[in-house]
């Protein structure tokens, strides 16, 4: 299907596209990479009146460490984040989830800042940045990982709110994400991911709620010196997690468990 | 309101006036006519409209026109001379890579890509390279093997003589 009909404008500038943004009200939308974006306005589930493509703002394309931590603006796509050198080094795990978004076509075009401001349940870094405690960085303010993401598709963001920046810890220990999905490029059933930081175990969960967690529960039993299959047991623990036509609860439950525990062990 | 789009379309620089909601998809068969790249599905799931932009596949269905202002797309029709086969095109006919054909021209596209950075990709790097393709049709054995014989023909083919 075609999309309901809008106005469009390019910006080029962080201020420019802010800009646009205030003057196209309410009902304005940014467009990034467009692989979110697009589908649900092709079934007409979206209809903005005005789209500000901000696809000409090379200021938000980059890979910056910085001191302890590794500052990636949100126009860099997947397809990038998956190669880059420099993520590679300083925090593995984003390159090893970049590779698994979608399909090959989705991470040419799909941004890091279009996952985190689409805010799906089943997106993959935003379970990294909560359990990672990373901040988004927008064109107004620093917001926490955890406090960012509200509810399913619901972010603290303002309607003329750009996201600009992800700022991550660098770490470069152990590491893995597990995604469970039925058919390759799809978006994760159940996803788990686990970092080695000097403080311990980080443990996150993908689509076992409406936003990402970190799993405690599992860090807690780590650190108290529980082996990977006992500490696992608590992965779901106070969690209700959706069930819908590819997974009841139940499953997900146990998929989390099962996820975290192999997670663990392949972890390098 | 209609907007110009400037985009080099199979090595042919055009120049279109379009309205900000019309798909690139939608461009390429219905303005410039090339309807050779197809449209699969509603939900960007199928691959079918997989197109080159600058090298790079993507979903055409995923993409508004105007997104492609100053970028090289080639489609189906223009991976090989007028008149002649790129050696996918080849391997896909003699390696019976297709059933009813409709998804053949987004996984070429598809693996083209995949070509162009791997000349020699295992089984699992073949299913991974195409994994935003769907075929109802072939349960894809042979259009891996239709992938390994292009790839092989492909590197034959850079070490051959010139004219040979
Ligand atoms: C077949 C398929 C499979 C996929 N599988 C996965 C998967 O496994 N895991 C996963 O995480 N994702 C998956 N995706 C989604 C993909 O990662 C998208 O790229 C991503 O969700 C959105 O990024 P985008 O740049 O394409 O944003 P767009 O689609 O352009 O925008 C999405 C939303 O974010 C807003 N937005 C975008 N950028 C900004 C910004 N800088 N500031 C403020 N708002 C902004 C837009 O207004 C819009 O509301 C899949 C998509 C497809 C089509
Ligand atoms: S038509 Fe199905 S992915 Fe584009
Ligand atoms: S050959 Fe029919 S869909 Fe692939």
């Amino acid at each position: 299907m075609i999309p309901a009909a809008f106005e469009y404008s390019r910006a080029t500038s962080v201020k420019q596209a802010v800009a646009q943004l205030g003057a196209a009200g309410p009902e304005g939308k940014v467009i990034a990479g467009g692989q979110s974006l697009l589908p649900l306005m092709r079934l007409r589930l979206s209809q903005p009146t005005y789209l500000v493509d901000v696809n000409g703002v090379r200021e938000l394309d980059y890979i910056h460490p910085d001191g302890q931590f590794l500052r990636v603006g949100a126009m860099s796509r997947h397809v990038t984040l998956a190669r880059s050198e420099v993520v590679r080094a300083q925090l593995p795990l984003l390159a090893e989830m970049a590779s698994q978004v979608g399909d090959a076509q989705v991470r040419t075009r799909g941004t890091l800042g279009g996952v985190f401001a689409h805010a799906d349940a089943a997106g993959d870094y935003p379970t990294l940045a909560v359990m990672l405690d990373a901040t988004v960085v927008t064109d107004r303010r620093r917001i926490p990982a955890r406090e960012f993401f509200q509810h399913l598709f619901t972010t603290a963001l303002e309607s003329d709110e750009l996201v600009c920046e992800v700022v991550f810890p660098i770490a470069r220990g152990p590491h893995r994400y597990l995604k469970f999905r039925r058919r390759l490029y799809d978006w994760a059933i159940v996803g788990a991911a686990v970092q080695q930081l000097d403080s311990g175990w980080r443990v996150g969960l993908t689509h076992m709620g409406p936003t990402p967690v970190r799993a405690t529960g599992v860090e807690e039993r780590l650190s108290a010196g529980a082996a990977p299959p006992e500490a696992c047991a608590a992965a779901a623990d106070g969690l209700e997690p959706p069930s819908d036509v590819r997974a009841s609860a139940a499953y997900r439950r146990h998929l989390a468990q099962v996820l975290t525990r192999r997670a663990l062990e392949q972890a390098a | 309101m209609a907007e110009t789009l400037r985009v080099t379309v199979n090595g042919e620089g055009r120049s279109d006036q379009v309205e900000p909601r019309v798909l690139l998809v939608h461009y390429l068969r219905e303005v410039c006519g090339l309807t050779g790249t197809h449209v699969g599905c509603d939900t960007s799931q199928c691959g079918a409209c997989t197109v080159l932009l600058d090298g790079a596949p993507v979903k055409s269905c995923n993409m508004l026109a105007l997104q492609a202002e100053g970028a090289e797309i080639t489609t189906i029709e223009g991976l090989a001379p007028p008149g002649g086969l790129h050696p996918l095109q080849t391997a896909f006919w003699q390696e019976h890579g297709l059933q009813c054909g409709y998804c053949t021209p987004g996984f070429i596209m598809a693996a083209a890509a995949l070509l162009a950075e791997n000349h020699d990709p295992s089984d699992e790097e073949i299913g991974r390279g195409l994994e935003g393709n769907l075929c109802r049709c072939t349960g894809y054995v042979n259009i891996r093997r239709a992938v390994k014989a292009a790839a092989r023909a492909m590197r034959e083919g850079e070490s051959a003589p010139v004219g040979g």
